[in-house]
Protein backbone atom coordinates (compact mmCIF):
# COMPACT_ATOMS: atom_id res chain seq x y z
CA UNK A 1 0.00 0.00 0.00
CA UNK A 2 1.37 3.43 -0.90
CA UNK A 3 1.67 6.05 1.83
CA UNK A 4 -0.83 8.92 1.77
CA UNK A 5 -0.16 12.52 2.74
CA UNK A 6 -2.67 14.36 4.96
CA UNK A 7 -3.83 16.12 1.77
CA UNK A 8 -4.53 12.95 -0.18
CA UNK A 9 -8.32 13.27 0.02
CA UNK A 10 -8.12 16.90 -1.04
CA UNK A 11 -5.97 16.00 -4.05
CA UNK A 12 -8.35 13.24 -5.14
CA UNK A 13 -11.37 15.51 -4.81
CA UNK A 14 -9.74 18.35 -6.71
CA UNK A 15 -8.89 16.69 -9.98
CA UNK A 16 -5.34 15.63 -9.30
CA UNK A 17 -3.87 12.83 -11.35
CA UNK A 18 -2.08 10.62 -8.84
CA UNK A 19 1.12 8.61 -9.31
CA UNK A 20 3.34 6.53 -7.12
CA UNK A 21 6.43 8.47 -6.14
CA UNK A 22 8.95 7.07 -3.70
CA UNK A 23 6.28 4.87 -2.13
CA UNK A 24 3.71 7.68 -1.82
CA UNK A 25 0.55 8.29 -3.83
CA UNK A 26 1.22 11.84 -5.00
CA UNK A 27 -0.39 14.38 -7.35
CA UNK A 28 1.51 14.68 -10.61
CA UNK A 29 -0.75 17.48 -11.92
CA UNK A 30 -4.10 19.13 -11.29
CA UNK A 31 -4.65 20.96 -14.58
CA UNK A 32 -1.57 20.75 -16.79
CA UNK A 33 2.16 20.58 -16.14
CA UNK A 34 2.77 23.61 -18.37
CA UNK A 35 0.07 25.76 -16.67
CA UNK A 36 1.36 24.89 -13.23
CA UNK A 37 4.97 25.48 -14.29
CA UNK A 38 4.12 28.94 -15.66
CA UNK A 39 2.20 29.80 -12.50
CA UNK A 40 5.33 29.18 -10.43
CA UNK A 41 7.61 31.13 -12.79
CA UNK A 42 5.23 34.10 -13.10
CA UNK A 43 3.05 34.14 -9.97
CA UNK A 44 3.20 31.54 -7.24
CA UNK A 45 2.34 27.91 -6.72
CA UNK A 46 1.85 25.60 -3.77
CA UNK A 47 3.13 22.02 -3.54
CA UNK A 48 2.33 19.19 -1.15
CA UNK A 49 5.81 17.85 -0.36
CA UNK A 50 4.76 15.84 2.70
CA UNK A 51 6.39 12.80 1.10
CA UNK A 52 9.84 14.21 1.88
CA UNK A 53 11.39 12.53 4.93
CA UNK A 54 11.73 14.62 8.10
CA UNK A 55 14.27 13.20 10.53
CA UNK A 56 15.15 14.98 13.76
CA UNK A 57 18.62 14.35 15.20
CA UNK A 58 19.33 15.42 18.77
CA UNK A 59 21.67 14.60 21.66
CA UNK A 60 25.10 15.81 22.77
CA UNK A 61 26.90 14.20 19.81
CA UNK A 62 24.39 15.23 17.11
CA UNK A 63 26.75 17.67 15.40
CA UNK A 64 29.76 15.33 15.54
CA UNK A 65 27.63 12.48 14.17
CA UNK A 66 26.26 14.54 11.28
CA UNK A 67 29.79 15.68 10.43
CA UNK A 68 30.63 12.02 9.86
CA UNK A 69 27.64 11.16 7.66
CA UNK A 70 27.34 14.43 5.72
CA UNK A 71 29.80 15.64 3.08
CA UNK A 72 29.13 19.32 3.81
CA UNK A 73 30.28 21.14 6.92
CA UNK A 74 27.65 20.91 9.65
CA UNK A 75 29.79 22.36 12.47
CA UNK A 76 29.80 25.85 10.97
CA UNK A 77 26.01 26.09 10.71
CA UNK A 78 24.56 28.95 12.72
CA UNK A 79 21.31 28.39 14.57
CA UNK A 80 18.54 28.80 12.04
CA UNK A 81 20.74 28.03 9.08
CA UNK A 82 19.98 25.40 6.43
CA UNK A 83 22.60 23.65 4.31
CA UNK A 84 22.52 21.25 1.35
CA UNK A 85 24.62 18.12 1.77
CA UNK A 86 25.20 14.71 0.31
CA UNK A 87 25.23 11.49 2.29
CA UNK A 88 27.78 9.14 0.73
CA UNK A 89 28.68 5.52 1.31
CA UNK A 90 32.29 4.37 1.88
CA UNK A 91 32.76 4.19 -1.88
CA UNK A 92 32.06 7.92 -2.13
CA UNK A 93 28.88 7.49 -4.14
CA UNK A 94 25.61 9.14 -3.20
CA UNK A 95 23.07 7.57 -0.83
CA UNK A 96 20.96 10.73 -0.78
CA UNK A 97 21.01 14.49 -1.12
CA UNK A 98 19.51 16.24 1.88
CA UNK A 99 18.93 19.55 3.62
CA UNK A 100 20.27 19.94 7.15
CA UNK A 101 18.43 22.47 9.32
CA UNK A 102 20.14 23.63 12.50
CA UNK A 103 17.42 24.32 15.06
CA UNK A 104 17.89 25.53 18.64
CA UNK A 105 18.57 22.20 20.31
CA UNK A 106 18.51 19.72 17.45
CA UNK A 107 19.03 19.18 13.75
CA UNK A 108 16.42 18.36 11.14
CA UNK A 109 17.31 16.37 8.03
CA UNK A 110 14.95 16.64 5.06
CA UNK A 111 15.62 13.60 2.90
CA UNK A 112 14.14 12.19 -0.30
CA UNK A 113 10.97 10.12 0.05
CA UNK A 114 12.46 7.21 -1.88
CA UNK A 115 15.53 7.16 0.40
CA UNK A 116 13.94 7.72 3.79
CA UNK A 117 14.12 4.17 5.11
CA UNK A 118 17.58 3.71 3.59
CA UNK A 119 18.87 6.83 5.35
CA UNK A 120 17.20 5.93 8.65
CA UNK A 121 18.90 2.51 8.47
CA UNK A 122 22.21 4.15 7.54
CA UNK A 123 22.02 6.58 10.46
CA UNK A 124 21.07 3.79 12.89
CA UNK A 125 24.00 1.71 11.67
CA UNK A 126 26.53 4.50 12.14
CA UNK A 127 25.28 6.00 15.38
CA UNK A 128 26.95 3.37 17.55
CA UNK A 129 29.31 5.18 19.92
CA UNK A 130 27.55 8.52 19.50
CA UNK A 131 25.07 9.95 21.98
CA UNK A 132 22.35 10.80 19.49
CA UNK A 133 18.62 10.30 19.15
CA UNK A 134 16.91 9.91 15.84
CA UNK A 135 13.23 10.74 15.52
CA UNK A 136 11.48 10.16 12.20
CA UNK A 137 8.56 12.63 12.19
CA UNK A 138 7.63 12.13 8.55
CA UNK A 139 4.29 10.51 9.27
CA UNK A 140 3.29 12.97 12.01
CA UNK A 141 3.86 16.14 10.04
CA UNK A 142 3.07 17.60 6.66
CA UNK A 143 5.27 19.76 4.47
CA UNK A 144 4.34 22.37 1.89
CA UNK A 145 6.34 24.54 -0.51
CA UNK A 146 5.19 27.96 -1.69
CA UNK A 147 7.26 29.04 -4.68
CA UNK A 148 7.28 31.87 -7.20
CA UNK A 149 7.89 35.61 -7.53
CA UNK A 150 4.71 36.34 -5.51
CA UNK A 151 5.37 33.65 -2.88
CA UNK A 152 6.95 35.85 -0.22
CA UNK A 153 4.15 38.38 -0.37
CA UNK A 154 1.70 35.63 0.57
CA UNK A 155 4.09 34.02 3.05
CA UNK A 156 4.34 37.33 4.93
CA UNK A 157 0.58 37.26 5.53
CA UNK A 158 0.50 33.83 7.11
CA UNK A 159 3.54 33.70 9.37
CA UNK A 160 3.68 35.19 12.86
CA UNK A 161 7.00 36.85 12.01
CA UNK A 162 7.60 38.31 8.59
CA UNK A 163 8.77 35.41 6.40
CA UNK A 164 10.62 37.73 4.05
CA UNK A 165 12.97 38.65 6.91
CA UNK A 166 14.35 35.12 6.66
CA UNK A 167 17.52 35.03 4.60
CA UNK A 168 17.91 32.49 1.80
CA UNK A 169 18.63 29.07 3.31
CA UNK A 170 17.62 30.09 6.82
CA UNK A 171 14.78 28.73 8.92
CA UNK A 172 12.96 29.33 12.17
CA UNK A 173 10.26 27.92 14.37
CA UNK A 174 7.19 30.12 14.36
CA UNK A 175 3.45 30.21 14.04
CA UNK A 176 1.71 29.74 10.74
CA UNK A 177 -2.01 30.39 10.85
CA UNK A 178 -2.84 28.87 14.26
CA UNK A 179 -0.21 26.21 14.28
CA UNK A 180 3.41 25.68 15.29
CA UNK A 181 5.60 25.40 12.21
CA UNK A 182 9.16 25.25 10.97
CA UNK A 183 9.48 27.75 8.16
CA UNK A 184 12.48 27.88 5.83
CA UNK A 185 13.48 30.05 2.88
CA UNK A 186 14.22 27.07 0.66
CA UNK A 187 12.82 25.37 -2.42
CA UNK A 188 13.35 23.17 -5.42
CA UNK A 189 12.05 25.27 -8.31
CA UNK A 190 14.63 27.99 -8.94
CA UNK A 191 12.19 30.57 -7.54
CA UNK A 192 12.05 32.42 -4.25
CA UNK A 193 9.72 31.04 -1.61
CA UNK A 194 9.35 29.11 1.58
CA UNK A 195 8.82 25.57 2.72
CA UNK A 196 7.05 24.82 5.96
CA UNK A 197 6.45 21.83 8.20
CA UNK A 198 3.33 21.65 10.39
CA UNK A 199 1.46 18.92 12.29
CA UNK A 200 -0.74 16.65 10.17
CA UNK A 201 -3.97 17.89 11.68
CA UNK A 202 -3.27 21.53 10.74
CA UNK A 203 -2.20 20.89 7.18
CA UNK A 204 -5.44 20.77 5.21
CA UNK A 205 -6.83 23.96 6.75
CA UNK A 206 -3.61 25.84 5.95
CA UNK A 207 -3.51 24.41 2.41
CA UNK A 208 -7.07 25.48 1.62
CA UNK A 209 -6.50 28.94 3.09
CA UNK A 210 -3.34 29.39 1.02
CA UNK A 211 -5.12 28.42 -2.18
CA UNK A 212 -7.84 30.94 -1.44
CA UNK A 213 -5.05 33.55 -1.19
CA UNK A 214 -4.20 32.94 -4.84
CA UNK A 215 -1.65 30.13 -4.84
CA UNK A 216 -2.09 27.58 -7.62
CA UNK A 217 -1.89 23.94 -6.55
CA UNK A 218 1.04 22.34 -8.36
CA UNK A 219 1.97 18.69 -8.77
CA UNK A 220 5.19 16.75 -9.03
CA UNK A 221 5.11 17.02 -12.84
CA UNK A 222 5.95 20.72 -12.84
CA UNK A 223 8.20 20.29 -9.81
CA UNK A 224 10.32 18.15 -12.13
CA UNK A 225 10.32 20.58 -15.08
CA UNK A 226 11.04 23.50 -12.72
CA UNK A 227 13.97 21.81 -10.97
CA UNK A 228 15.36 20.64 -14.31
CA UNK A 229 15.38 24.19 -15.69
CA UNK A 230 17.09 25.26 -12.47
CA UNK A 231 19.75 22.58 -13.02
CA UNK A 232 19.01 20.84 -9.74
CA UNK A 233 19.71 17.11 -9.47
CA UNK A 234 16.92 14.64 -8.73
CA UNK A 235 17.86 11.51 -6.82
CA UNK A 236 17.51 8.41 -8.99
CA UNK A 237 18.23 10.45 -12.13
CA UNK A 238 21.28 12.77 -11.94
CA UNK A 239 22.53 11.18 -8.74
CA UNK A 240 22.44 7.68 -7.30
CA UNK A 241 24.66 5.04 -5.74
CA UNK A 242 26.66 4.81 -8.98
CA UNK A 243 27.45 8.55 -8.98
CA UNK A 244 29.79 10.59 -6.81
CA UNK A 245 29.18 14.23 -5.86
CA UNK A 246 32.22 15.54 -7.71
CA UNK A 247 31.20 14.24 -11.13
CA UNK A 248 27.64 15.41 -10.40
CA UNK A 249 28.91 19.00 -10.10
CA UNK A 250 28.17 19.05 -6.37
CA UNK A 251 31.77 19.42 -5.19
CA UNK A 252 30.79 22.68 -3.50
CA UNK A 253 28.85 20.58 -0.97
CA UNK A 254 31.83 18.30 -0.24
CA UNK A 255 34.35 19.63 2.26
CA UNK A 256 37.42 17.53 1.46
CA UNK A 257 39.88 19.71 3.40
CA UNK A 258 37.89 20.72 6.46
CA UNK A 259 36.76 17.42 7.96
CA UNK A 260 36.47 13.66 7.97
CA UNK A 261 33.34 12.00 6.59
CA UNK A 262 32.19 8.67 5.20
CA UNK A 263 33.31 8.38 1.58
CA UNK A 264 36.11 10.94 1.80
CA UNK A 265 38.91 8.44 1.18
CA UNK A 266 37.30 7.18 -2.02
CA UNK A 267 36.64 10.70 -3.27
CA UNK A 268 40.19 11.95 -2.66
CA UNK A 269 41.54 10.19 -5.76
CA UNK A 270 38.79 11.35 -8.07
CA UNK A 271 40.16 14.65 -9.33
CA UNK A 272 43.28 12.99 -10.74
CA UNK A 273 41.25 10.20 -12.40
CA UNK A 274 41.71 10.49 -16.14
CA UNK A 275 38.44 8.66 -16.91
CA UNK A 276 36.24 10.99 -14.94
CA UNK A 277 32.86 12.09 -16.26
CA UNK A 278 30.86 15.16 -15.44
CA UNK A 279 27.25 16.35 -15.44
CA UNK A 280 26.39 18.69 -18.29
CA UNK A 281 23.44 20.57 -19.75
CA UNK A 282 22.31 19.42 -23.19
CA UNK A 283 20.35 21.31 -25.79
CA UNK A 284 19.11 19.56 -28.92
CA UNK A 285 18.56 21.49 -32.11
CA UNK A 286 15.33 19.70 -33.10
CA UNK A 287 11.98 19.40 -31.36
CA UNK A 288 12.25 15.83 -30.16
CA UNK A 289 12.95 15.47 -26.48
CA UNK A 290 15.92 13.50 -25.18
CA UNK A 291 14.56 11.33 -22.36
CA UNK A 292 16.26 9.57 -19.50
CA UNK A 293 18.49 6.78 -20.80
CA UNK A 294 19.02 8.21 -24.29
CA UNK A 295 22.63 7.57 -25.34
CA UNK A 296 25.05 10.39 -26.18
CA UNK A 297 27.56 10.14 -29.03
CA UNK A 298 30.63 12.13 -30.06
CA UNK A 299 32.12 11.54 -33.50
CA UNK A 300 30.07 8.37 -33.77
CA UNK A 301 31.30 6.91 -30.48
CA UNK A 302 29.01 6.32 -27.51
CA UNK A 303 30.22 8.62 -24.73
CA UNK A 304 27.43 9.01 -22.19
CA UNK A 305 23.77 9.01 -21.26
CA UNK A 306 20.89 11.40 -20.57
CA UNK A 307 19.66 11.36 -16.96
CA UNK A 308 16.67 13.74 -17.27
CA UNK A 309 15.08 15.43 -20.23
CA UNK A 310 11.91 17.36 -20.80
CA UNK A 311 10.25 20.07 -22.80
CA UNK A 312 11.08 23.33 -21.06
CA UNK A 313 7.94 25.44 -20.67
CA UNK A 314 10.04 28.54 -19.95
CA UNK A 315 12.29 28.28 -23.00
CA UNK A 316 9.80 26.40 -25.22
CA UNK A 317 12.38 23.84 -26.27
CA UNK A 318 13.74 20.48 -25.15
CA UNK A 319 16.39 20.53 -22.42
CA UNK A 320 18.27 17.69 -20.81
CA UNK A 321 21.03 16.83 -18.38
CA UNK A 322 23.45 13.97 -18.79
CA UNK A 323 26.94 12.74 -18.17
CA UNK A 324 29.90 13.10 -20.55
CA UNK A 325 33.63 12.41 -20.19
CA UNK A 326 35.23 15.50 -18.66
CA UNK A 327 37.20 16.26 -21.83
CA UNK A 328 33.91 16.59 -23.79
CA UNK A 329 32.14 18.69 -21.20
CA UNK A 330 33.36 21.99 -22.64
CA UNK A 331 30.50 24.34 -23.50
CA UNK A 332 29.34 24.26 -27.13
CA UNK A 333 30.89 20.82 -27.73
CA UNK A 334 28.84 19.23 -30.50
CA UNK A 335 27.40 15.84 -29.68
CA UNK A 336 24.55 13.64 -30.84
CA UNK A 337 21.68 12.13 -28.88
CA UNK A 338 20.01 8.91 -29.93
CA UNK A 339 16.31 9.66 -29.60
CA UNK A 340 14.32 6.53 -30.35
CA UNK A 341 16.67 5.33 -33.05
CA UNK A 342 17.53 8.67 -34.65
CA UNK A 343 20.73 10.57 -33.98
CA UNK A 344 19.83 14.19 -33.27
CA UNK A 345 22.36 17.02 -33.19
CA UNK A 346 22.95 18.51 -29.75
CA UNK A 347 25.45 20.61 -27.85
CA UNK A 348 26.76 21.09 -24.35
CA UNK A 349 25.26 24.14 -22.64
CA UNK A 350 25.67 25.60 -19.14
CA UNK A 351 23.50 24.55 -16.20
CA UNK A 352 21.41 25.95 -14.66
CA UNK A 353 19.36 26.67 -17.77
CA UNK A 354 17.24 29.09 -15.75
CA UNK A 355 18.25 31.69 -13.20
CA UNK A 356 15.57 33.83 -11.68
CA UNK A 357 15.85 37.54 -12.38
CA UNK A 358 17.27 39.42 -9.37
CA UNK A 359 15.15 42.30 -8.21
CA UNK B 1 -18.88 12.74 -34.84
CA UNK B 2 -20.89 9.81 -33.54
CA UNK B 3 -18.43 7.94 -31.36
CA UNK B 4 -20.50 4.76 -31.70
CA UNK B 5 -19.76 4.68 -35.42
CA UNK B 6 -16.01 4.76 -34.87
CA UNK B 7 -13.84 1.71 -34.31
CA UNK B 8 -11.00 1.68 -31.79
CA UNK B 9 -7.53 0.16 -31.51
CA UNK B 10 -6.26 -1.09 -28.15
CA UNK B 11 -3.44 1.44 -28.67
CA UNK B 12 -6.06 4.25 -28.47
CA UNK B 13 -6.39 5.27 -32.11
CA UNK B 14 -9.89 5.68 -33.53
CA UNK B 15 -10.74 4.83 -37.14
CA UNK B 16 -13.59 6.02 -39.30
CA UNK B 17 -14.33 4.57 -42.71
CA UNK B 18 -15.83 6.44 -45.66
CA UNK B 19 -15.67 4.41 -48.85
CA UNK B 20 -12.12 3.11 -48.88
CA UNK B 21 -10.66 6.08 -46.95
CA UNK B 22 -9.94 5.48 -43.27
CA UNK B 23 -9.50 8.58 -41.11
CA UNK B 24 -7.36 8.01 -38.01
CA UNK B 25 -7.19 10.01 -34.79
CA UNK B 26 -6.41 9.59 -31.11
CA UNK B 27 -9.14 9.01 -28.54
CA UNK B 28 -10.00 11.60 -25.91
CA UNK B 29 -8.89 9.13 -23.25
CA UNK B 30 -5.42 8.94 -24.83
CA UNK B 31 -4.95 12.70 -25.21
CA UNK B 32 -6.21 13.28 -21.67
CA UNK B 33 -3.57 10.87 -20.44
CA UNK B 34 -0.86 12.64 -22.41
CA UNK B 35 -1.77 16.30 -21.64
CA UNK B 36 0.57 19.11 -22.62
CA UNK B 37 1.14 17.86 -26.17
CA UNK B 38 4.33 19.41 -27.56
CA UNK B 39 4.40 18.07 -31.08
CA UNK B 40 3.18 15.34 -33.36
CA UNK B 41 5.46 13.70 -35.85
CA UNK B 42 3.47 12.47 -38.86
CA UNK B 43 4.60 10.59 -41.97
CA UNK B 44 4.68 11.97 -45.51
CA UNK B 45 1.81 11.70 -47.94
CA UNK B 46 2.33 8.60 -50.05
CA UNK B 47 4.02 6.60 -47.31
CA UNK B 48 2.66 3.11 -46.74
CA UNK B 49 0.65 2.36 -43.59
CA UNK B 50 0.98 -1.08 -42.04
CA UNK B 51 -1.65 -2.34 -39.64
CA UNK B 52 -0.17 -2.38 -36.12
CA UNK B 53 3.01 -0.53 -37.14
CA UNK B 54 3.98 2.92 -35.93
CA UNK B 55 3.28 5.73 -38.39
CA UNK B 56 4.37 8.58 -36.15
CA UNK B 57 4.77 9.76 -32.61
CA UNK B 58 3.16 12.19 -30.21
CA UNK B 59 5.31 13.91 -27.63
CA UNK B 60 4.06 15.52 -24.43
CA UNK B 61 6.02 17.16 -21.62
CA UNK B 62 6.00 13.91 -19.71
CA UNK B 63 6.43 11.20 -22.34
CA UNK B 64 6.48 10.21 -25.98
CA UNK B 65 4.16 7.60 -27.52
CA UNK B 66 3.98 5.86 -30.86
CA UNK B 67 0.97 6.21 -33.12
CA UNK B 68 -0.16 2.93 -34.70
CA UNK B 69 -1.94 2.43 -38.01
CA UNK B 70 -5.25 0.58 -37.60
CA UNK B 71 -5.33 -0.62 -41.23
CA UNK B 72 -3.04 -1.38 -44.19
CA UNK B 73 -2.90 1.06 -47.08
CA UNK B 74 -1.39 4.25 -48.39
CA UNK B 75 -1.31 7.49 -46.43
CA UNK B 76 -3.12 9.89 -48.73
CA UNK B 77 -3.56 12.84 -46.40
CA UNK B 78 -2.01 14.17 -43.20
CA UNK B 79 -3.44 16.86 -40.95
CA UNK B 80 -1.17 19.82 -41.76
CA UNK B 81 -2.76 22.00 -39.09
CA UNK B 82 -1.15 19.93 -36.33
CA UNK B 83 2.33 21.22 -37.14
CA UNK B 84 1.31 24.75 -36.18
CA UNK B 85 -1.03 23.75 -33.36
CA UNK B 86 -0.51 20.26 -31.96
CA UNK B 87 -2.98 21.04 -29.15
CA UNK B 88 -5.80 20.56 -31.70
CA UNK B 89 -5.39 16.88 -30.89
CA UNK B 90 -6.30 17.57 -27.26
CA UNK B 91 -9.00 20.15 -28.00
CA UNK B 92 -10.83 18.30 -30.75
CA UNK B 93 -9.61 14.71 -30.81
CA UNK B 94 -12.57 13.56 -32.96
CA UNK B 95 -12.72 16.67 -35.16
CA UNK B 96 -10.00 19.11 -36.24
CA UNK B 97 -7.45 17.05 -34.35
CA UNK B 98 -7.55 14.04 -36.71
CA UNK B 99 -4.12 12.67 -37.69
CA UNK B 100 -4.02 10.94 -41.09
CA UNK B 101 -6.18 9.43 -43.82
CA UNK B 102 -5.31 6.01 -45.17
CA UNK B 103 -6.52 4.70 -48.53
CA UNK B 104 -7.25 1.06 -47.80
CA UNK B 105 -6.18 -1.75 -50.07
CA UNK B 106 -8.87 -4.11 -51.30
CA UNK B 107 -12.14 -4.28 -49.45
CA UNK B 108 -11.81 -2.10 -46.34
CA UNK B 109 -12.71 -3.74 -43.07
CA UNK B 110 -12.53 -2.54 -39.46
CA UNK B 111 -13.81 -5.73 -37.87
CA UNK B 112 -10.51 -6.36 -36.07
CA UNK B 113 -11.00 -3.13 -34.09
CA UNK B 114 -13.06 -2.60 -30.91
CA UNK B 115 -16.55 -1.18 -30.66
CA UNK B 116 -17.02 1.89 -28.46
CA UNK B 117 -18.47 -0.32 -25.73
CA UNK B 118 -15.52 -2.74 -25.76
CA UNK B 119 -13.02 0.13 -25.92
CA UNK B 120 -14.61 1.78 -22.89
CA UNK B 121 -14.38 -1.52 -21.04
CA UNK B 122 -10.69 -1.69 -21.87
CA UNK B 123 -9.90 1.82 -20.63
CA UNK B 124 -11.83 1.16 -17.45
CA UNK B 125 -9.41 -1.75 -16.87
CA UNK B 126 -6.39 0.41 -17.85
CA UNK B 127 -7.41 2.92 -15.21
CA UNK B 128 -7.11 0.36 -12.42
Amino acid sequence: MPLLTPLHTWHSQNGARMVDFGGWDMPVQYTSIVDEHQAVRNQAGIFDISHMGRLFVSGPDACKFLQLVCTNDIATLAEGQVRYSLVCNEGGTILDDILVYKLKDQFLLVVNASNRTKIVDWLMKHKAGFQVNLDDKTLNTGMVAIQGPKAMEIADHICSEKASDLKYYFCRKGRLFDSDAIISRTGYTGEDGIEFIIPNESLEKAWIALISMGLKPCGLGCRDTLRLEAGMPLYGHEIDEQTNPLEAGLGWAVKMNQKEFIGKKSLSGFESNSNKRTRVGIEVLGRRIPREGCLLFHLGKEVGKVCSGTFSPTFQKPLAMGYLPANLAKLETEIEVDIRGNREKAKVVPIPFYKRPKN
Amino acid sequence: MDLKKLRYAKSHEWASLEGNICTVGLTKFAVDQLTDVIYIDLPDKGDPALKGDSFGEIESVKAVSDLYAPVDGEIVEINDKLAADPTLVSKEPYGKGWLIKIKCEGKPNLDHLLSLEDYEKQIACDNH
